[in-house]
């Protein structure tokens, strides 16, 4: 009986002994870590996309606690997150503009083709093939997928030889867009109404005769805007999104159908 | 003692390996055995502890367990004493040397319930052996563990461009050539100097 009372309490004691030292350890070794890391961390949608520019979603929360970085960087979490984030650090959270990506390119199904292209699955090799791939328009997206690899949250997919993103999916971490060797990728606002998916700057003619959509520089949207917000930049119409109040008047004009207003396409 | 210690030393590392000829901690054998680094990284986590449990262990046995005649109990205490203590490592190396813990990072905590640490405890009673000899054959362990993982993360390495069956890949020729470097090491088994 003695034996099994010494076994109890030898080992019931080794235990308790054990557990005070370590609680006790735990208050002289605690390593002081700033509880709003912690907190931003929680916050934080995990994703680690890299979007906000620091390695991963802790580094992010480390830098914003260290003051090294803005509480409004993470755009996969957007303004909700942002609100948290500068409630947690008491400071007031500068605006954002919901950003998404978009693929100024309709694809190079609308441009004639210089040659058949069978490769590797892949844009960049295909880019540096004589004549910069296999599309006439050496603007063209060539609807290889580089970009689609690139997400990380299902938001953009090739559609028709074309990358298509999907704005409701899209966070604006521009992933795709540092894939795309022809830099197709640019960010819009999320709430922007009139988008024109063309990169071409080769002169009206030249982009007249290799594809079917592309703009021809023809400036009929530039005089055709109300706002002063479209105009034609190195032979290719552009939108100033602080301008654009969307009445949609260049796309009405537009003589290649390229000018599209969002209700009206995917994106 | 300094030709025990030495023989002691050579039994732990070659011809009584802890992995290839014990089969102890085949957990963290296979598990971190991808990349060489982060496999030597493993190696000297275990020997830091497998050092310590010995000597720790070994006094929890001559101080309390033997006194008491309490023996038996000997795994029940070894486990809750190399618990104990590598979660009291962790922190103290937390706070005293940052760079030491960044250095064995999550491994540390992955040792706790590794049997190798157990089974050096165990064998270090079961050969009754000192307390200079556990610890020599506790670190020793603790190399031979080292020795074994990088031997096999390196071999795994050239696995990744090697060609063979695509049902082998993976696991099972990791384990395919596991039991080849185990036989290898089955060839010291006869050595012996003193």
């Amino acid at each position: 009986m003695n034996n099994v009372l010494y076994a109890i309490l030898v080992l019931g004691a080794l235990g308790a002994v054990f557990g005070f030292v370590l609680a006790y350890a735990s208050k002289v070794f605690a390593v002081k870590v700033d509880e709003r890391q912690e907190e931003i961390l929680s916050v934080l949608p995990g994703a680690n996309c890299g979007g906000c520019g620091f390695p991963g979603c802790s580094g992010y929360a480390a830098a914003v606690v260290e003051g090294r970085a803005a509480t409004n960087l993470c755009v996969a979490g957007g303004a909700a997150c942002t609100a948290k984030i500068s409630a947690i650090m008491g400071t007031e959270s500068g605006s954002t503009e919901k950003c998404v990506a978009f693929v100024r390119c309709s694809g190079i199904n609308n441009s004639v083709k210089k040659y058949d292209f069978a490769g590797v699955s892949d844009c960049l090799s295909a880019s540096l093939l004589p004549g910069k791939g296999p599309a006439e328009c050496t603007f063209a997206c060539l609807g290889l997928g580089s970009c689609v690899s690139a997400c990380r949250f299902d938001a953009i997919h090739v559609i028709d030889g074309a990358a298509v993103v999907d704005k409701e999916k899209c966070v604006g971490c521009m992933a795709c867009a540092q894939k795309c060797p022809k830099n197709l990728i640019a960010k819009v606002p999320y709430s922007a109404k009139v988008t024109i998916p063309c990169s071409s700057k080769e002169k009206g003619p030249v982009t007249n005769k290799m594809c079917s959509v592309g703009c021809i520089a023809c400036k009929l949207c530039e005089k055709a805007c109300p706002n002063d917000a479209v105009h034609v930049v190195d032979n290719l119409a552009v939108i100033d999104y602080s301008k654009c109040d969307g009445c949609g008047a260049c796309a009405q004009k537009c003589p290649r159908k390229l000018i599209k207003l969002s209700d009206t396409v995917k994106n | 003692m300094i030709a025990r210690i030495l023989s002691i030393s050579l039994g732990a590392v070659l011809v009584e390996n802890f992995i290839l000829v014990k089969f102890l901690g085949i957990c963290p054998f296979l598990g971190v055995s991808k990349k060489t680094d982060t496999a030597v990284g493993m190696g000297f986590a275990v020997i830091f502890v497998m050092g310590l449990a010995s000597v720790f262990c070994w006094l929890v046995n001559y101080l309390l367990l033997v006194p008491l005649k309490l023996q038996y109990m000997q795994t029940v205490a070894y486990i809750l004493v190399i618990a104990a203590l590598v979660q009291f490592v962790e922190m103290f190396l937390q706070k005293t040397m940052p760079t030491l813990y960044q250095a064995l990072g999550i491994y540390l905590p992955l040792i706790t319930t590794n049997c190798a640490v157990l089974g050096v405890a165990l064998l270090n009673t079961q050969y009754n052996y000192g307390l200079i000899e556990s610890l020599v054959y506790g670190v020793m362990g603790g190399v031979g563990f080292t020795v074994a993982i990088f031997l096999f993360a390196s071999v795994r390495e050239r696995l990744e461009f090697a060609d063979f069956p695509k049902a082998f890949e993976g696991f099972p020729i990791a384990l395919v050539s596991a039991g080849l470097i185990a036989l290898a090491f089955m060839g010291f088994s006869g050595l012996k100097i003193w």
